[in-house]
């Protein structure tokens, strides 16, 4: 499968400056790409626009020549955000955040780490990088084709850094996942991606 | 150690709210009839070990008087209260799914009805329909909607804008799940305790346009009855004619409130961790 971007232009509010302007990236589900710039520069605005989170002001997004935002029901594009705590509900067990993915297989929980005692507890009562790992699976769903990982180990120890990013390339390797990683540091993306894009300041 | 207190103290105090108040309830309905009987042998009678209250002019025991007006006033609060959240829980939640234009008439009701003095519009549809029971219940009703109703709008605009929300929704969660799973347990606290805080309210205002003659018919023993009565008598030196239904109409206002506040404490998400 191909995910594609074409020309697209965004802006947040008519006032402020353009983050990305005529912007054009193609990606195909069997690469790992990596996504390079400063702050400001519209990395999490790509990965939202790309999944769907936000419409672009030009441009489209195209899922093997089909727009992304035309895709119902469950989306074959997913986002791993980089605050976990936002996309889990405080009123749900983890358990039932788990439940929200597409079919996870136990292979998935176990190679991230989670440990079962974990699934009881509410989001409050669980760290950062525990509820990081809940959300990494939750995206790992039977029918996901691409994944956006933005800044997704930034509040880890190193040595969990190292245990989830090998299982997820070998995971996104075995079932051909597209992966989009997007952080601050050079040396993880040129690890684990196969290419390294820059973006540039627009406007 | 000072946290578990707080809980603790607010769980008291809704225990002690929720039985006071089940307790006048139940009491003041069985004793109704007692409350009009009237007995000249005994009249103006001021408060003493047999009549707590003292009795009025016609001989009636006031302490029953009183209960039965506060149950009747919790009562009423009851029912107007519940229709007047449900009535806000059902308008909130339209203005914020059904887009602009129904928001913009929902929130321009709103205005209108908080733009215009809670007392005046109460005497304005009770008179309307016909004063008693009934008026001052649709009064009630359809005057204190409003802040509750702003409440849950924004609630629902917030939730339908979370990325927990909008996560579920790309991973194909359907809306009713999302509704019932996902924005319901918000909704829910936010609710009850909307809806217990406007008790106080109801009661207050029933009081008070049954005190200007706007309410309740002037047979039935009613708080607000009560008090306007016996302001003929206050200069006659009996005090004890308004002090009491006075001073436990305030209590149970106080209680009502108290317990709502103990409850949203208690549902506040987190609180168990300040």
């Amino acid at each position: 499968m191909v995910l594609e971007a074409k020309n697209i232009s965004f802006r947040y509010g008519k006032e402020t400056s353009r983050i990305l302007n005529d912007f054009s990236f193609q990606m195909e589900s069997h690469e790992r790409v990596g996504i390079v710039a400063s702050s400001g520069f519209g990395k999490t605005t790509l990965c939202k626009i790309l999944s769907g989170y936000e419409e672009p002001d030009h441009g489209e997004v195209l899922l093997d020549g089909k727009a992304v935002s035309s895709y119902k029901g469950y989306c074959p594009v997913q986002m791993i955000w980089q605050h976990p705590e936002q996309v889990v509900n405080p009123r749900l067990r983890m358990r039932e955040v788990l439940n929200e993915g597409d079919e996870i297989e136990d292979r998935i929980i176990q190679g991230l780490g989670i440990e079962e005692d974990w699934k009881n507890r509410f989001p409050a009562e669980i760290s950062g990088g525990e509820m990081q790992r809940f959300c990494i699976a939750r995206a790992l769903g039977r029918r996901t084709r691409f994944l956006l990982a933005d800044e997704i180990s930034t509040m880890l120890d190193l040595i969990t850094q190292s245990q989830i990013w090998n299982f997820l390339i070998k995971e996104v390797e075995c079932r051909e996942i597209g992966l989009l990683a997007v952080s601050h540091s050079p040396a993880l993306l040129e690890r684990i991606c196969t290419r390294i894009c820059h973006l540039e300041k627009s406007c | 150690m000072k946290r578990v207190n707080g809980r603790m103290a607010a769980v008291l105090w809704l225990g002690i709210a929720v039985v006071f108040l089940t307790a006048v309830t139940l009491f003041g309905w069985r004793v109704a009839e007692s409350a009009l009987m009237t007995d000249f042998s005994r009249k103006n009678l001021p408060p003493n070990g047999a009549y707590f209250f003292g009795t009025d002019w016609m001989g009636r025991d006031m302490f029953v008087r009183t209960v039965t007006g506060l149950s009747m006033s919790i009562r009423i609060g009851l029912l107007s209260a519940g229709v007047s959240s449900v009535l806000a829980l059902f308008l909130g939640i339209l203005a914020a799914i059904m887009g602009k234009t129904v928001d913009s008439v929902i929130t321009w009701m709103i205005d209108l009805v908080m733009g215009i003095p809670h007392i005046l519009l109460l005497i304005l549809i009770s008179y309307a329909c016909g004063k008693g029971f009934r008026g001052v219940v649709v009064g009630v009703a359809l005057t204190h909607w409003t802040s509750l109703a702003r409440l849950i709008r924004g609630e629902v605009l917030q939730l339908k804008e979370a990325l927990y929300v909008r996560t579920a929704q790309k991973l194909g969660v359907s809306r009713w799940e999302i509704a019932w799973k996902h924005m319901l347990p918000h909704l829910f606290p936010q609710f009850l305790v909307g809806l217990i805080l406007m008790f106080p309210h109801a009661i207050l205002h029933e009081a008070s346009i049954t005190f200007l003659g706007f309410g309740l018919s002037p047979e039935q023993p009613a708080i607000g009855i009560i008090l306007s009565e016996s302001m003929k008598y206050l200069a006659m030196g009996r005090w004890w004619l308004a002090l009491f239904p006075g001073l436990f109409l305030v209590f149970t206002v106080s209680l009502f409130d108290m317990g709502g506040e103990s409850l949203r404490k208690l549902l506040a998400p987190g609180s168990t961790h300040r």
